[in-house]
């Protein structure tokens, strides 16, 4: 048990383990965790090694910047290609390669991209440069779109004209549901995600429960927290429960955050269908600004190539975001495709699969193997 | 940009911009404290941001075992705080 000695609680960690090993005896669980946050924390701590080999915890779609499709990101290199307009994303977006290379590259060609923190500077940048346009590409599922929301409403308030939203907000459920109804996996459980139920609450989750009979715990991010959920999850089956729990009290509410939710219904509107990466186009599973806020809205004042851009035939980032690969499994992974040369978005962001798993994930696994403890 | 990152409220400015100035692991900048409205915030208290805007209000505990937690994630913390402290959020 090398990695429970890094966790916070040795002792604490030690006697959930137990718990986990006793509720799992000699049966196989799938559990996914849905959020990029969980997976980065798993593989950071050498979770899925010191889990009994009864329970398998697989990737879900959660990672904001890996779920967005080529096509989309060259649409925003179209944007940011345009004369004189200032283009502003998360660092994070900037190396995600589409058809066309990274808005990096566009960078390199002359284009004005900035990084920003928040759509706030975003915002800030065109009051600084009233003579030019400044879009801001938004990412990001319930967590950030109350922060697009709020600051197209102070954009609103305070009459700043040059500033528009090149909007990719996309939902939480519509993707739970597509895995759900999706034959090429068979999962027991899920781990929730934690920062987007501060916004959403938990109950939207209840359909997991009510219609597909899967648990489901809101997880927090330390590694004690993980195995918490999972010993709430395997609990819940054990005693013949289906139900969606909540082991991030400290931070979620059942409610979630009303004004945020509040804001959300303000400012977007539900898209009738959005691609995703790997999931393909899913109805209603996206956001899209209101028509109030036309003004402010990239995709109504500038030319998109709107076009569907097939992953690389070598990337299987699609089947890692299902859940139905590992990423190691990936043909490319660790050679072609690396955080330094990644061709597909989860070697990208520090939530993907393949990055966490570049990163720490694969030094665990060797120790791991070398310790006669489950691998692959 | 998922991580959420504790903050600690050293300054409410108030307006209708909903701005706080806000102290994160070790720099003092401004944050959106507008999605916290109904919660009565006030100088000291603990807040997990999210791209610059105060997403939840936490307990102190909280906050420090979440920093624990971040500090240990290596390189996505370190491109986090410099995202923070390159922010200028007016």
């Amino acid at each position: 048990m090398r990695f429970v000695d890094e966790y916070r609680d040795p002792v604490a960690a030690g006697r959930l383990l137990g718990v986990i090993e006793d509720l799992t005896g000699d049966d196989h669980f799938k559990f996914m965790e849905v959020c990029g946050g969980h997976t980065h924390t798993i593989y950071r701590h050498g979770i899925e090694h010191v889990l009994p080999d009864g329970v398998e915890l697989v990737h879900g779609p959660g990672c904001p910047v890996c779920v967005i499709p080529m096509g989309r990101i060259d649409d925003a290199i179209a944007v940011a290609e345009t004369p004189g307009l200032i283009f502003t994303s998360f660092g994070d977006m900037m190396r995600v390669p589409g058809g066309n290379g990274t808005l990096l590259e566009a960078k390199a060609r002359g284009a004005d991209v900035r990084m920003v923190y928040s759509p706030l500077d975003a915002l800030r940048i065109a009051v600084e440069n009233p003579e030019r346009k400044v879009v801001f590409f938004a990412i990001g599922f319930e967590t950030t779109a109350p922060s697009t929301a709020l600051t197209l409403l102070r954009a609103r308030d305070d009459g700043i004209t040059n500033f528009s939203v090149f909007c990719n907000h996309v939902t939480i459920v519509p993707p739970i549901k597509a895995i759900l109804e999706s034959p090429d996996l068979r999962l027991d459980g899920f781990l929730g995600p934690g920062h987007v139920s501060t916004v959403v609450g938990n109950r939207p989750y209840r359909f997991v429960a009510d219609t597909y009979g899967k648990p489901l715990v809101t997880a927090g991010f330390e590694p004690l927290d993980i195995l918490q959920a999972v010993a709430m999850l395997l609990a819940q089956i054990r005693q013949g429960r289906c139900e969606i729990e909540n082991q991030y009290t400290r931070v979620v509410r059942d409610e979630g955050n009303p004004r945020a939710l509040e804001v959300l219904a303000e400012v977007f509107e539900l898209r009738p269908y959005f691609e995703w990466r790997g999931l393909g186009f899913i109805a209603q599973s996206a956001l899209k600004l209101r028509a109030e806020f036309a003004p402010w809205d990239a995709e109504l004042h500038h030319e998109v190539p709107g076009v569907r851009v097939a992953d690389p035939k070598a990337c299987q980032c699609g089947e890692v975001l299902k859940g139905v690969i590992k990423p190691w499994e990936c043909k490319v992974f660790g050679t072609a495709c690396t955080p330094e040369t990644p061709i597909g978005t989860c070697m990208v962001s520090s939530e993907g699969a393949c990055a966490a798993y570049y990163n720490f994930g694969r030094l665990h696994r060797e120790v791991a193997v070398s310790m006669g403890r489950r691998g692959a | 940009m998922c991580l959420g990152i504790p903050g600690q409220i050293v300054e409410l400015a108030g307006g209708h911009e909903h701005l706080a100035k806000v102290e994160v692991a070790g720099v003092r900048r401004n944050i959106n404290i507008g999605l916290l409205e109904d919660e009565p915030l006030e100088e000291g208290d603990w807040v997990l941001i999210h791209v610059g805007f105060a997403m939840s209000k936490i307990d102190e505990v909280e906050a420090v075992r979440a920093m624990e937690g971040l500090a240990l994630m290596g390189q996505a913390y370190e491109d986090e705080v410099q995202a923070v402290a390159e922010s200028r959020i007016r």
